[in-house]
């Protein structure tokens, strides 16, 4: 068995109306880890005190055929337009060059981020709230085709 | 507050030289670096990275909300500015100061105070230190009463500039006119605010500052003085400490003009004061404060003891620094050398590439800070220092001779500088001799 973008939404979705906050799953070695977050904060979030500095992630590595969305600018990344609304994209959405993938916040001030390319949203990197570098892969676009 | 990750938002030898004191002190580092830095040897020193946008400077090292965001996500309590970028800028300072974060240099109010160059003047007078005479020039007519009380030649220089940028050197008072009009233009343009102001040229004369450190209370100290009059246009090339051939008297006044001024101001953390002298005569003028780290802070760190970087953070911090213990006790003679990659060949023309190969001098007395290892990158996008070659002994004759052997013994390839251009300077008689004024260079360059 394994998961179609299209299994992965519809997770999401379930876990929207439900009562929980995460859910981990773990499908032949495929782990997915889902957290709902009360999402975008207004205001920048205290910066983690037990965070270590080494960097939090590693580099994803991109895919021959997928397009990387990257990030315009560094700050820190929203994937909804306010709290508790639903996220602009999600791995599966169809999109254009002028769809709205993200926002962006730099000391307050909003920058939408668009996806630049038309495809599907293959897969997202960049976490909800969290510090994104200056041409950090934001999310990978696969073409429509596949999608 | 004690500081437990610090974001350094610089680049070049100075961020390499802020990490090193950092880990010493178990400090965390997090370096802000733009898109073309990303290798550099500080971005392999640091903890971690960030890159806070492309190589441009105006869209990176020079946006304050990038930086401050990038240290509040980042998890540190303080942000470094180092020299150069947006060490001296007061909107860094207040956003810091606004966001909880530590800004490691002076208060954003005392920035405005001595970066606006008539208001340091205005201070210095208020503090019982002389200036070159002159004054506002903020209108053609006001400006042409001034230079006539003052006399030619003299100096146009921008109220927001410093450090000899968008000066103007005015020979005849009929070309006054054009050269406000064009200092103006460029002053607008670089600094974003156009005002000038006029000071006589004062010649002979050599370039004299001394180090301070305050701890926003009003107490200061100095570290004593550097002679940096080994200059290329208003550019610094070699800087010494002490001062040679300074009458002790002239010298105990200039360090109390220097502790006075910054006292006034209560200044916060490491600070230059720098003055014009005329030795043979015990003058000396005020010409304004750089209130941040040098890049030639090194010497005074070999003469006193003292790690300049690490009380600046204790500084920052509120922790018990070297203020409270006095003025230490200085010793010995240590010069510097900035190897720059220039082309002398070409009027020195910045001449950026790969260094393919490096060979750094080392041995008794020698210190070098860089930036630059065997295949590192020099991009055209910012200021061309390579590494600060320093040389120190108990007395300057033996300081000259290791700068010497250290600057044969130093190998550059692939990057044209002015590491032979250097060597020919210390070798020069009236160098060795001592105490050299402002022209000396470019006596030492046309014959």
């Amino acid at each position: 068995m394994s998961l179609t973008a299209q299994d992965i939404a519809e997770i999401t979705r379930l876990l929207e109306e439900s009562a929980f906050a995460e859910l981990e799953l773990e499908v032949n070695g495929l782990k997915i880890h889902l957290r709902r977050d009360g999402a975008a904060p207004a205001t920048p979030r205290p910066p983690p005190s037990t965070a270590t500095a080494e960097a939090p992630r590693a580099v994803p590595v991109i895919e021959p055929g997928l397009t990387p969305v990257r990030a315009p600018l560094l700050g820190t990344f929203y994937r909804a337009p306010k709290p508790g609304a639903p996220p602009f994209v999600d791995v599966g959405t169809r999109v254009e060059p002028e769809t709205v993938i993200g926002i962006i916040e730099v000391m307050k001030l909003m920058n939408t981020v668009r996806a630049g390319a038309p495809g599907v949203v293959r897969a997202i990197h960049a976490r909800d709230g969290e510090l994104v570098e200056y041409g950090e892969a934001l999310m990978v676009l696969a073409p429509r085709e596949s999608g | 507050m004690s500081i437990r990750r610090l974001l350094v938002a610089n680049r070049g030898e100075i961020a390499a030289r802020i990490i090193r004191t950092c880990r010493a002190l178990g400090i965390e580092t997090v370096l802000a670096v733009s898109e073309a830095d990303r290798d550099s040897v500080p971005a392999r020193l640091s903890s971690r990275v960030l890159c806070i946008g492309p190589a441009r400077a105006s869209d990176s090292y020079l946006r304050p909300e990038t930086i401050v965001q990038a240290a509040l996500g980042s998890g540190c309590q303080a942000i470094h500015p180092g020299y150069g970028f947006l060490s001296e800028r007061a909107p860094l300072a207040r956003l810091c100061e606004q966001h909880g974060v530590i800004f490691i240099g002076p208060t954003a109010e005392t920035l405005e105070a001595v970066g606006d160059k008539l208001r340091a003047r205005a201070e210095a007078e208020a503090a019982g230190v002389p200036v070159v005479p002159g004054g506002s020039a903020d209108s053609a007519a006001a400006a042409r009463t001034l230079a006539r009380s003052i006399g030619v030649p003299l100096l146009v220089k921008a109220v927001g500039g410093g450090g000899g940028r968008g000066m103007k050197r005015v020979e005849r008072e009929a070309d006054l006119d054009a050269a406000l009009e064009l200092a103006a233009a460029e002053a607008g343009a670089a600094f974003g605010d156009a005002r000038l102001y006029l000071e006589r040229v004062v010649a002979p004369a050599r370039h004299v500052e001394v180090q301070v450190l305050g701890d926003g209370a009003g107490h200061v100290i100095q570290l004593g003085e550097r002679d940096c009059s080994v200059q290329r246009r208003y550019q610094k090339l070699i800087e010494e400490t002490p001062a040679p051939g300074l009458a002790p008297a002239l010298r105990a006044r200039l360090h109390e003009a220097a502790v006075r001024f910054a006292a006034r101001l209560r200044y916060r953390g490491a600070g230059t004061v720098e003055f014009l002298v005329a030795a043979d005569r015990g003058e000396f003028w005020f010409l304004e404060m750089n209130a941040r780290i040098q890049v030639e802070h090194p010497v005074t760190e070999q003469t006193s003891g003292i790690d300049i970087v690490a009380e600046q953070i204790a500084i920052a911090a509120g922790e018990s620094s070297c203020v409270a213990r006095g003025t230490p006790v200085l010793a010995g003679c240590a010069i510097e050398c900035r190897i720059n990659a220039e082309d002398p060949a070409r009027d020195f023309a910045p001449s950026p590439g790969i260094v393919s190969e490096v060979v750094w001098p080392s041995g008794a007395g020698i210190r070098v800070d860089t930036h630059i290892e065997p295949g590192s990158r020099v991009p055209p996008f910012y200021d061309s220092l390579l590494a600060k070659i320093i040389a120190f002994a108990p007395e300057r004759a033996t300081a000259l001779e290791r700068l010497r052997a250290a600057l044969a013994a130093t190998r550059i390839v692939g990057v044209a500088t002015n590491l032979a251009f250097q060597s020919r300077v210390v070798a020069d008689p009236r160098f060795a001799a001592g105490g050299v004024d402002l022209g000396f260079l470019a006596a030492v360059t046309h014959g």
